[in-house]
Protein backbone atom coordinates (compact mmCIF):
# COMPACT_ATOMS: atom_id res chain seq x y z
CA UNK A 1 0.00 0.00 0.00
CA UNK A 2 3.26 2.42 0.40
CA UNK A 3 4.65 1.71 -1.92
CA UNK A 4 1.31 2.40 -4.37
CA UNK A 5 1.21 5.83 -2.81
CA UNK A 6 4.89 6.66 -3.27
CA UNK A 7 4.29 5.70 -7.56
CA UNK A 8 1.24 7.59 -6.96
CA UNK A 9 3.12 10.23 -6.08
CA UNK A 10 6.11 10.40 -8.07
CA UNK A 11 3.25 9.91 -11.54
CA UNK A 12 2.10 13.39 -9.79
CA UNK A 13 5.35 14.72 -9.84
CA UNK A 14 6.49 14.06 -13.32
CA UNK A 15 3.15 15.54 -13.96
CA UNK A 16 4.55 18.58 -13.15
CA UNK A 17 7.56 18.21 -14.73
CA UNK A 18 5.94 17.67 -18.44
CA UNK A 19 3.82 20.94 -17.63
CA UNK A 20 6.26 23.09 -16.84
CA UNK A 21 3.52 24.64 -13.77
CA UNK A 22 4.22 24.58 -9.79
CA UNK A 23 1.01 24.89 -8.45
CA UNK A 24 -1.39 22.86 -6.44
CA UNK A 25 -4.36 22.50 -9.10
CA UNK A 26 -1.59 20.89 -12.05
CA UNK A 27 -0.26 18.34 -8.37
CA UNK A 28 -3.56 17.29 -8.04
CA UNK A 29 -4.66 16.38 -11.38
CA UNK A 30 -1.46 14.83 -11.75
CA UNK A 31 -2.41 12.76 -8.59
CA UNK A 32 -6.27 12.21 -10.20
CA UNK A 33 -3.89 10.91 -13.51
CA UNK A 34 -1.60 8.86 -11.16
CA UNK A 35 -4.82 7.15 -9.28
CA UNK A 36 -6.55 6.34 -13.11
CA UNK A 37 -2.87 4.94 -14.20
CA UNK A 38 -2.67 2.77 -10.51
CA UNK A 39 -5.99 1.72 -11.00
CA UNK A 40 -5.26 -0.11 -14.37
CA UNK A 41 -2.05 -1.38 -13.31
CA UNK A 42 -3.72 -3.36 -10.13
CA UNK A 43 -2.94 -6.74 -10.80
CA UNK A 44 0.99 -5.83 -10.94
CA UNK A 45 1.10 -4.87 -7.21
CA UNK A 46 0.92 -8.00 -4.80
CA UNK A 47 -1.58 -5.57 -2.58
CA UNK A 48 -5.00 -4.18 -3.92
CA UNK A 49 -5.67 -1.16 -4.89
CA UNK A 50 -4.95 1.54 -1.88
CA UNK A 51 -7.72 3.23 -2.29
CA UNK A 52 -9.78 0.15 -1.39
CA UNK A 53 -7.76 0.71 2.12
CA UNK A 54 -8.70 4.64 2.26
CA UNK A 55 -12.34 4.04 1.75
CA UNK A 56 -12.38 1.21 4.63
CA UNK A 57 -10.44 3.84 6.84
CA UNK A 58 -13.65 6.39 5.91
CA UNK A 59 -15.89 4.31 6.58
CA UNK A 60 -14.17 2.85 10.35
CA UNK A 61 -14.03 6.69 11.06
CA UNK A 62 -17.88 7.48 10.74
CA UNK A 63 -18.54 4.30 12.60
CA UNK A 64 -16.58 5.65 15.17
CA UNK A 65 -18.28 8.94 15.41
CA UNK A 66 -21.81 7.23 14.99
CA UNK A 67 -20.93 4.71 18.07
CA UNK A 68 -19.79 7.58 19.91
CA UNK A 69 -23.12 9.47 19.91
CA UNK A 70 -25.07 6.52 20.46
CA UNK A 71 -22.98 5.36 23.64
CA UNK A 72 -23.69 9.19 24.89
CA UNK A 73 -26.95 8.81 24.36
CA UNK A 74 -27.43 5.17 26.12
CA UNK A 75 -25.23 7.15 29.11
CA UNK A 76 -27.52 9.53 29.66
CA UNK A 77 -30.07 7.34 30.03
CA UNK A 78 -28.55 5.04 32.57
CA UNK A 79 -27.20 8.65 34.59
CA UNK A 80 -30.65 10.07 34.46
CA UNK A 81 -32.88 7.19 35.09
CA UNK A 82 -34.09 7.61 38.29
CA UNK A 83 -33.86 4.38 39.37
CA UNK A 84 -30.28 2.26 39.21
CA UNK A 85 -31.13 -1.04 37.72
CA UNK A 86 -28.54 -1.75 35.69
CA UNK A 87 -26.33 -5.25 36.27
CA UNK A 88 -22.32 -4.50 35.79
CA UNK A 89 -20.31 -7.41 34.95
CA UNK A 90 -17.21 -8.71 33.04
CA UNK A 91 -17.08 -10.82 30.37
CA UNK A 92 -14.14 -11.93 28.07
CA UNK A 93 -14.34 -11.48 24.65
CA UNK A 94 -12.44 -13.58 22.01
CA UNK A 95 -10.91 -11.38 19.19
CA UNK A 96 -9.22 -12.45 16.04
CA UNK A 97 -7.33 -9.71 14.78
CA UNK A 98 -3.17 -10.05 15.72
CA UNK A 99 -1.27 -6.92 15.08
CA UNK A 100 -0.64 -4.14 17.73
CA UNK A 101 -2.23 -1.24 16.37
CA UNK A 102 -5.95 -3.27 15.06
CA UNK A 103 -5.53 -4.22 19.63
CA UNK A 104 -5.56 -0.92 20.22
CA UNK A 105 -8.14 0.15 17.72
CA UNK A 106 -10.48 -2.44 18.57
CA UNK A 107 -10.21 -1.45 22.40
CA UNK A 108 -10.88 1.94 21.54
CA UNK A 109 -13.73 1.76 19.34
CA UNK A 110 -15.35 -0.95 22.16
CA UNK A 111 -14.83 1.65 24.55
CA UNK A 112 -16.78 4.46 22.87
CA UNK A 113 -19.62 1.52 22.25
CA UNK A 114 -22.47 1.97 24.31
CA UNK A 115 -21.86 0.38 27.98
CA UNK A 116 -18.70 -1.18 27.69
CA UNK A 117 -15.36 -0.61 29.08
CA UNK A 118 -12.43 -2.80 27.94
CA UNK A 119 -10.45 -3.58 31.64
CA UNK A 120 -7.70 -5.26 30.09
CA UNK A 121 -6.28 -7.56 27.20
CA UNK A 122 -4.48 -10.77 28.03
CA UNK A 123 -1.44 -12.05 27.77
CA UNK A 124 -1.82 -13.93 24.25
CA UNK A 125 -3.47 -11.12 22.99
CA UNK A 126 -6.62 -13.73 21.85
CA UNK A 127 -9.21 -12.05 24.76
CA UNK A 128 -10.71 -9.19 25.75
CA UNK A 129 -11.99 -8.38 29.03
CA UNK A 130 -14.90 -5.77 28.64
CA UNK A 131 -16.70 -4.78 31.57
CA UNK A 132 -20.23 -3.93 30.17
CA UNK A 133 -22.43 -1.54 31.87
CA UNK A 134 -25.69 -4.21 32.03
CA UNK A 135 -24.58 -7.63 30.91
CA UNK A 136 -28.31 -9.32 30.20
CA UNK A 137 -29.51 -6.74 28.41
CA UNK A 138 -26.38 -6.02 26.00
CA UNK A 139 -24.09 -8.98 25.82
CA UNK A 140 -25.17 -10.42 22.42
CA UNK A 141 -26.11 -7.28 21.02
CA UNK A 142 -22.87 -6.21 21.22
CA UNK A 143 -20.85 -9.50 19.85
CA UNK A 144 -22.74 -8.78 17.35
CA UNK A 145 -22.01 -5.25 16.85
CA UNK A 146 -17.87 -5.82 17.40
CA UNK A 147 -18.05 -8.18 15.02
CA UNK A 148 -18.90 -6.01 12.89
CA UNK A 149 -16.17 -3.60 14.25
CA UNK A 150 -13.36 -6.33 13.87
CA UNK A 151 -14.79 -6.76 9.78
CA UNK A 152 -14.11 -2.85 9.61
CA UNK A 153 -10.73 -3.01 11.02
CA UNK A 154 -9.73 -5.79 9.29
CA UNK A 155 -11.26 -4.50 6.53
CA UNK A 156 -8.38 -1.36 6.62
CA UNK A 157 -5.80 -3.66 7.26
CA UNK A 158 -5.90 -5.98 4.37
CA UNK B 1 -32.64 33.58 7.30
CA UNK B 2 -29.10 31.66 7.13
CA UNK B 3 -27.40 33.79 9.66
CA UNK B 4 -30.29 33.16 12.25
CA UNK B 5 -30.03 28.87 11.35
CA UNK B 6 -25.85 29.35 11.61
CA UNK B 7 -26.34 30.97 15.08
CA UNK B 8 -28.57 28.74 16.36
CA UNK B 9 -26.17 25.81 15.55
CA UNK B 10 -23.58 26.81 16.78
CA UNK B 11 -25.69 27.27 20.19
CA UNK B 12 -27.06 24.23 19.99
CA UNK B 13 -23.14 22.70 19.92
CA UNK B 14 -22.10 24.65 22.90
CA UNK B 15 -24.81 24.04 24.63
CA UNK B 16 -24.97 19.90 23.81
CA UNK B 17 -21.05 19.89 24.67
CA UNK B 18 -22.32 21.64 28.16
CA UNK B 19 -25.26 19.04 28.78
CA UNK B 20 -22.80 16.29 27.94
CA UNK B 21 -20.47 17.55 30.59
CA UNK B 22 -22.91 17.99 32.96
CA UNK B 23 -24.69 14.59 32.07
CA UNK B 24 -20.79 13.59 33.30
CA UNK B 25 -20.78 14.58 36.32
CA UNK B 26 -24.00 13.55 37.50
CA UNK B 27 -22.58 9.72 36.66
CA UNK B 28 -19.83 10.79 38.97
CA UNK B 29 -22.08 11.25 41.35
CA UNK B 30 -24.82 9.34 41.55
CA UNK B 31 -22.76 5.49 39.78
CA UNK B 32 -22.22 2.89 42.52
CA UNK B 33 -18.50 1.78 41.60
CA UNK B 34 -15.39 3.35 39.89
CA UNK B 35 -16.29 1.03 36.90
CA UNK B 36 -19.45 1.87 35.88
CA UNK B 37 -18.15 5.77 37.31
CA UNK B 38 -15.44 5.43 34.05
CA UNK B 39 -18.38 4.53 32.10
CA UNK B 40 -19.93 8.04 32.10
CA UNK B 41 -16.52 9.70 32.78
CA UNK B 42 -14.80 8.47 29.48
CA UNK B 43 -17.79 8.38 27.39
CA UNK B 44 -20.04 11.92 28.10
CA UNK B 45 -17.30 14.26 28.51
CA UNK B 46 -15.48 13.06 25.37
CA UNK B 47 -18.35 13.86 23.35
CA UNK B 48 -19.11 16.89 25.40
CA UNK B 49 -15.48 18.47 24.99
CA UNK B 50 -15.59 17.43 21.34
CA UNK B 51 -18.96 19.26 20.71
CA UNK B 52 -18.16 22.55 22.98
CA UNK B 53 -14.64 22.69 21.27
CA UNK B 54 -16.30 22.18 17.38
CA UNK B 55 -19.14 24.54 18.62
CA UNK B 56 -15.95 27.17 18.72
CA UNK B 57 -14.82 26.25 15.73
CA UNK B 58 -17.88 26.97 14.02
CA UNK B 59 -17.83 30.17 15.97
CA UNK B 60 -14.74 31.50 14.75
CA UNK B 61 -14.96 30.33 10.93
CA UNK B 62 -18.17 32.19 10.53
CA UNK B 63 -17.62 35.51 12.71
CA UNK B 64 -14.09 35.98 11.55
CA UNK B 65 -13.67 33.70 8.69
CA UNK B 66 -10.69 32.12 10.75
CA UNK B 67 -10.17 28.16 11.09
CA UNK B 68 -8.17 27.78 13.80
CA UNK B 69 -6.11 24.53 13.07
CA UNK B 70 -4.92 23.80 16.90
CA UNK B 71 -9.34 23.62 17.71
CA UNK B 72 -9.31 21.15 14.86
CA UNK B 73 -5.69 19.16 16.60
CA UNK B 74 -7.59 19.19 20.27
CA UNK B 75 -10.56 17.60 18.93
CA UNK B 76 -8.75 14.99 17.75
CA UNK B 77 -6.44 14.73 20.41
CA UNK B 78 -9.57 14.15 22.70
CA UNK B 79 -10.99 11.72 20.75
CA UNK B 80 -8.01 9.20 20.65
CA UNK B 81 -7.06 10.00 24.00
CA UNK B 82 -9.92 9.96 26.63
CA UNK B 83 -10.81 5.99 25.74
CA UNK B 84 -7.25 5.01 26.67
CA UNK B 85 -7.28 6.92 30.01
CA UNK B 86 -10.47 5.53 31.00
CA UNK B 87 -9.28 2.10 30.28
CA UNK B 88 -6.14 2.47 32.24
CA UNK B 89 -7.60 3.62 35.32
CA UNK B 90 -10.56 1.12 35.37
CA UNK B 91 -7.46 -1.13 34.85
CA UNK B 92 -5.24 -0.09 37.61
CA UNK B 93 -8.11 -0.01 39.98
CA UNK B 94 -8.90 -3.55 39.08
CA UNK B 95 -5.16 -4.75 39.66
CA UNK B 96 -5.33 -2.51 42.93
CA UNK B 97 -8.10 -4.99 43.88
CA UNK B 98 -10.99 -1.81 44.03
CA UNK B 99 -14.20 -3.66 45.04
CA UNK B 100 -16.82 -4.21 42.06
CA UNK B 101 -20.34 -3.12 42.85
CA UNK B 102 -22.25 -6.10 45.10
CA UNK B 103 -24.84 -6.08 42.22
CA UNK B 104 -22.17 -6.82 39.69
CA UNK B 105 -23.37 -10.31 37.95
CA UNK B 106 -20.34 -11.61 36.70
CA UNK B 107 -16.32 -11.70 36.40
CA UNK B 108 -14.64 -13.32 33.85
CA UNK B 109 -11.44 -11.60 34.29
CA UNK B 110 -10.58 -12.96 38.45
CA UNK B 111 -10.79 -16.26 36.99
CA UNK B 112 -8.19 -15.43 34.77
CA UNK B 113 -6.03 -14.16 37.04
CA UNK B 114 -6.14 -16.79 39.88
CA UNK B 115 -5.06 -19.01 37.44
CA UNK B 116 -2.42 -17.24 36.40
CA UNK B 117 -1.35 -15.01 39.68
CA UNK B 118 1.84 -13.28 39.14
CA UNK B 119 0.11 -10.41 37.35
Amino acid sequence: MTLQIIVNLLVAFAWMFFQNTWDFLTFFLGYIIGLVILFGMRRFFSTRFYMKNVIAAVSLLLLFIKELVLSNIAVVKVVLSPKLTMQPGIFALPIQVKKDWEIVLLANLITLTPGTLVLSVSDDNKLLYVHALDIPDVEEAITSIKESFEKAIMEVSR
Amino acid sequence: MTETIVEFLIGALVLLGAFFCLVAALGLMRMPDLFTRTHAASKASTLGVMLTLLGVLAFFWYEDGYINARLVLGIIFVFITTPVAGHIISRAAYNMNVPLWEKTVQDDLKNSYSKSKDV
